[in-house]
């Protein structure tokens, strides 16, 4: 049944729609709105760490330890499943490659686990070969709290919601273990190329 | 009776605006017929639908204003960053549709058989249910004792004004005090800073009257009153609270 | 964004069929009951989370696609209502 058109709504997108750079189905924003799944933790930096555990021995770095990595800058478009995008954002963070370089497993997945309880899993290999990035800061200004800060995982090839907010660590697996939006009908993968927003997409 | 339950699925039903009428600059309220209205209670709320030609859509919910005995009618506020609330304030006119559904909510309701003595505080359009209360209390001749305290930003920004200053004025058991938080005109005598615990105190029942709260507003609004009457020795589960987002709607 | 109960109660009753928001749950995770209007509501979120206001444990996680709806009720131990 179709629904009800409302004379004249429009909602608050953008009118233009550079070819190529928006994947099916989502609009483009300027805003960066802020979703959350719970209340915002403020872990402080003294007592943060980010650790990869399953590897061939665990690894661990403080705040002052992964800041003193070398880092990049990077601007890349981001794809939420809400169905917004927004190009052109910019993030300075250390390449997971840097981190996993020590990590020496073969493992094919991992979970990424987060302050407040968030996890989101992905392949290993989704996160190698500059796709991602533990980020700090985002347009120039350290990483708010609202959006993840002190640090988020970036990985901008896939739908946002793997980006995952307020990130202290990877378990490796051997298994694709659906993390906390995956066991509640989110995509395991979450390509926005191909619309995988929901299972079985 | 309480926590009636609806059978079967709630629908979504196209409503005939029927009124439109400016309330305060950014605050209108809007009067709707729609087809299907089994009446409603007061505090209840609605889910407006809108979409456009292309398919986008956005949903958010609003308060009814009008007592169960009145049309139904919503008022909105318009935030600056909303989706939903522009189009509501700015561009729907009468003889156009409005998808909604509802009434919806069993909890935040009051009734004019309750016997209880109530206090209803309001930060901002948190106003708009309490006002259909007040409507319902009017409108059964109830003669329940009522206090309303109901914080604005400016004068200006004061919704149904006239309407409650009619109400005070006829001293017929509903107690309306304002405070103007960000700046108050030449002569005023109501309160002129936030809601605290100080406020509170003499302006609500003592808790040994066991009055029924309400409380709505922006989510960290109801907290602070919230925990201020608590902290008065009120029973937390008699403080019914609403929240609304304070962006984005 | 947070809310509360009252936000999703269209939702709820056309998940469930019946007003939802006097339902007294009890958290699986503490042990607190109270009104379903009650619990902290997150809907900016790919999906809608609910949280025990006591203990911020998840209560529920609701996700809607244009063809199925996945409910986790999970953090609820019990839910009472009436007949």
């Amino acid at each position: 049944m179709t629904p009800f058109i409302s004379r004249g709504f429009r909602g608050r997108r953008r009118d233009d729609d550079p070819e190529g750079r928006v994947p099916p189905g989502q609009y483009l924003t300027d805003d960066f709105p802020v979703l959350s799944a719970g209340p915002t933790p403020h872990t402080p930096l003294e007592d943060w760490t980010f650790e990869i555990r399953g590897g061939s021995e665990p690894l661990s770095w403080t705040w002052d330890e992964l800041r003193a990595l070398p880092s990049e800058t990077v601007t890349k478009d981001i794809h939420c499943v809400t169905k917004w995008s927004k190009l052109d954002t910019v993030w300075e963070g250390v390449a997971v490659d840097t981190l996993m370089e020590r990590a020496g497993s073969d493992h094919a997945y991992l979970l990424a686990f987060c302050d407040g309880g968030y996890t989101t899993n992905l392949p290993v290999e989704d996160v190698l070969d500059g796709k991602a990035w533990i980020a700090y800061s985002y347009g120039g200004e350290p990483l708010d709290p609202e959006h993840g800060g002190p640090a988020r995982l970036l990985v901008p090839h896939l739908y946002f919601w793997k980006s995952a907010k307020w990130i202290r660590g990877f378990e490796l697996r051997d298994e694709d273990d659906p993390g906390f939006w995956e066991q509640n009908g989110y995509h395991l993968y979450g390509d926005p190329w191909k619309e995988q927003r929901y299972w079985g997409d | 009776m309480e926590g009636t339950a609806v059978l079967g699925r709630l629908t979504w039903q196209v409503a005939q605006v029927t009124g439109a009428k400016q309330e305060t600059p950014r605050v209108r309220t809007i009067t709707l017929a729609p087809p299907g209205w089994p009446g409603h209670r007061a505090g209840q709320h609605v889910d407006v639908c809108l979409t456009a030609e292309d398919g986008y859509q956005a949903e958010r919910s609003y308060s009814i204003a009008s007592a169960p005995e009145q049309a139904l009618e919503l008022t909105v506020e318009r935030l600056d960053d909303g989706e939903v609330s522009p189009y509501l304030v700015d561009e729907l006119q009468p003889g156009d549709g409005l998808d909604l559904r509802g009434p919806i909510g069993g909890y935040f309701v009051w009734e004019a058989d309750d016997p209880r003595p109530v206090f209803l505080v309001a930060g901002g359009s948190g106003v708009v249910p309490l006002m259909a209360m007040i409507r319902h209390r009017s409108a059964t001749r109830s003669t329940t004792p009522m206090r309303l305290l109901y914080s604005s930003r400016t004068i200006e920004d004061v919704i149904y004004r006239a309407e409650l200053d009619d109400v005070a004025a006829a001293r017929n058991g509903v107690e309306v005090t304002q405070t103007l938080t960000r700046a108050q005109p030449e002569g005023w005598t109501g309160y002129a800073r936030r809601i605290d615990p100080d406020m509170l105190r003499e302006v609500a029942w003592p808790p040994t009257e066991k009055p029924a709260v309400y409380v709505c507003g922006a989510t960290l609004f109801v907290q602070a009153v919230t925990e201020g009457l608590v902290g008065l020795g009120y029973d937390p589960l008699t403080v019914r609270t609403e929240r609304y987002g304070g962006i984005g709607g | 964004m947070m809310l509360d109960g009252n936000a999703i109660g269209g939702m709820m009753l056309e998940l469930f069929g019946r007003e939802m928001t006097m339902v007294v749950s009890t958290c699986r995770s503490c042990g607190a009951t109270g009104p379903l209007a009650s619990v902290d509501v997150y809907m900016k979120a790919p999906g809608v989370v609910v949280r025990c206001r006591t203990c911020e444990s998840v209560l529920m996680k609701i996700v809607r696609s244009p063809k199925r709806v996945w409910l986790d009720i999970d953090g609820i131990r019990m839910m009472q209502m009436e007949a």
